[in-house]
């Protein structure tokens, strides 16, 4: 006699059997939202979504009533709702994509990436001008922002988590409340201290320092959040085999939370990005390609965007879609690469 | 006549004769007498956390190449004791002490010592198992080195022989570059001794080593403790009975009436499960109360 070969099921998977009158009640509640929104001035995309919160939580929870009880009734409102509310965050986003994508794509080109708008008109054919000046002036001012910020924003993070200073609670106060500013004031900031005060010109630079006050308390939170997370076991293992406090940090605390740290930076990068007022002050918004980040007029992508925007031709918003194509298509490659950095085995 | 002894002991549910005849089973290797000015030594040392007062005017030897064992209820004051023996115990901020700890016949806490390198001398193993999570196995055993920037000719063999003594080398040779974390707990807690051993202390503090391990990781622990105690001196906390009894060579107890812990009694191992002097001591001992 031999025993039977156990076979592997996954017993609490649900069937159809079990799950057709929720597939019903689904159905239903869509055919009487459309019934209700074409009987009654309830009209339009809005009306329709508006209406079926509310026909799909009645019905769910009727449906759980009569089979089950109250408590499943309440089960499954909540459970409704919070489908209806990711559907809420995934339905604008994608449009949002699918837009960005369906009018941008149109504009791009090759040419694009290799000349600039030095002498091109805003609305000239698409054949002519490009965005080059824009990336390589957005490459400078989100890479400068970050050598500056992400060694400040670090450190201080280790000030409030590992040296737990004197000063910690009010320096925790004041990037709380820095991460609040909104980037325009950022942006006057520079423009009155850096600009007129110190008597510097328009540069990418310039543009990189507004872009840093807004990222070092980015930077200097999340690290801090990150950080908090390594557990102090390690600390105490690593100063009780004989390392110095600086040691400990860079040799355990820091490997130890890479990974969320290397999210952190994406975190600010994210942040300052996508930026455009506090460069409008700052930059000064060139269309010629300027390889010196120190000194002289420069674009930005954000820039470049705002500008063919408002030029408000025909071509010149095309020009602008596609350079919100191209922005969203180098974020998308820099987060790709720091993911790829960051998922190394072996870290928490 | 010996054999029936033993049975007769073996069939008596009273446990203090158990574990004193656990006891009283291993080697002595150890006498009694104590130099002064070798090994580790607490002189009266006192400890507040805040305004409370955890442990009061404890003063206990600890002899060269002797395994010594804490125990005690919770919160008597063991761990914050051997934390004070390496300056672990200056880390939490509301802490203060009072009192010297001599290695070497030096007070670690005189002004102007060198806290790296008294840690260094002094190592330690914690309770829960903390290998370096981004450090491979070889890494972590090395890491020592590293954090204390000490230069070693022949690192492989130092990396061998620290797995050797810790008794893991025969399951991770193969291994060596995988990350510490892919270890079982047991294996985790004999890298963490690995690690420690690195750096050659003088004394090595375990807190509760075993506490997070299965009977057999503990086993092997309890052997290493064994096979380490004959080129240092050892202090371990635990609250297991059983387990002073095996790697011990001497016993302290400490008990805290509500107040602050104090050390109630401290001789060989054998004579502390088997002839207590002080009543509380047997009480605690036999399983009455604690």
């Amino acid at each position: 006699m031999s025993a039977t070969v156990a076979q592997p099921i996954k017993p609490w998977r649900v069937n159809f059997k079990q799950a057709w009158p929720e597939i019903a009640g689904a159905i239903f509640a869509v055919v009487l939202t459309y019934a209700i929104v074409s009987a009654t001035p309830l009209k339009g995309k809005l009306g329709f979504f508006v209406t079926l919160i509310f026909v799909a939580t009645i019905v769910a929870a009727g449906i759980s009533w009569l089979r089950r009880d109250r408590k499943a009734a309440f089960n499954s409102v909540s459970t409704v709702l919070v489908y209806i509310a990711g559907l809420f965050v995934i339905v604008p986003l994608a449009s949002i994509l699918y837009e960005i994508v369906r009018r941008g794509i149109a504009g791009l080109s090759w040419g694009m990436f290799t000349t600039d708008m030095a002498v091109t008109a805003s609305d000239a054919p698409l054949s002519e001008g490009g965005i080059l000046h824009a990336v390589v002036g957005s490459l400078y001012v989100v890479l400068i922002a970050t050598i500056v910020s992400v060694p400040i924003g670090l450190l201080t993070s280790l000030y409030l988590t590992e040296i737990k200073g004197k000063a910690a609670s009010t320096i925790r106060f004041f990037v709380q409340a820095m991460s609040g500013i909104p980037s325009i004031v950022a942006g006057l900031f520079i423009y009155a201290i850096w600009m007129i005060a110190l008597g510097n010109q328009y540069s990418a630079f310039t543009g990189a320092m507004a872009l840093a006050i807004l990222m070092i308390p980015t930077v200097a939170r999340t690290s801090e959040e990150v950080l908090k997370l390594v557990p102090g076991d390690l600390r105490e293992a690593g100063l009780a085999l004989g390392g110095t406090q600086w040691r400990t940090v860079a040799m355990i605390i820091l490997p130890a939370a890479q990974s969320g740290l290397i999210t952190s930076v994406i975190l600010g990068i994210a942040r300052v990005a996508g930026e455009t007022a506090p460069l409008l002050l700052t930059m000064g918004g060139a269309d010629a390609l300027n390889l010196n980040p120190f000194s002289g007029y420069s674009s930005a992508i954000p820039f470049y965007v705002w500008k063919n925007f408002s030029m408000g031709t025909e071509l010149s918003i095309q020009r602008a879609w596609s350079g919100v194509l191209v922005l969203m298509i180098i974020v998308l490659i820099f987060f790709s690469i720091t993911r790829l950095l960051s998922n190394k085995k072996g870290r928490f | 006549m010996s054999t029936i002894k033993g049975v007769e002991k073996m069939s008596q549910p009273n446990p203090v004769n158990s574990l004193a005849s656990v006891a009283a089973s291993r080697p002595q290797h150890v006498d009694s007498k104590h130099v002064a000015g070798t090994g580790l030594e607490a002189r009266n040392i006192h400890a507040w956390f805040g305004d409370k007062h955890v442990i009061d005017d404890v003063t206990l030897d600890f002899y060269p190449g002797t395994v010594t064992a804490l125990i005690g209820p919770s919160g008597c004051g063991k761990s914050t004791f051997i934390r004070i023996l390496n300056r672990m115990h200056e880390f939490i901020p509301t802490a203060a002490m009072a009192g010297e700890v001599l290695l070497e016949g030096t007070d670690i806490y005189k002004s102007g010592t060198d806290v790296t390198k008294i840690r260094l001398g002094i190592g330690m193993v914690f309770q829960k198992p903390n290998p370096f999570p981004s450090m491979t196995i070889k890494e972590n055993v090395l890491s020592g080195l590293k954090l204390a920037q000490l230069k070693v000719a022949n690192q492989s063999e130092l990396l061998e022989s620290c797995l050797i003594r810790a008794g893991l080398w025969n399951e991770v040779k193969d291994r060596l570059d995988e990350y510490g974390g892919a270890l079982s707990g047991g294996q985790q807690q004999r890298l963490c001794i690995a690690r420690s051993l690195a750096v050659s202390p003088q004394v090595l503090l375990m807190d509760e080593p075993c506490s997070a391990l299965d009977p057999g990781s503990t086993l092997r622990i309890e052997e290493t403790i064994r096979e380490l105690s004959a080129s240092m001196t050892i202090v371990i906390v635990t609250h297991n009975m059983q387990q002073a009894a095996r790697v011990s060579d001497r016993t302290g107890f400490f008990l805290s009436d509500g107040g602050p812990g104090r050390l109630i009694e401290c001789s060989t191992t054998s004579e502390i499960f088997s002839n207590p002097k002080d009543k509380r001591t047997e009480d605690y001992v036999t399983g009455r109360f604690g």
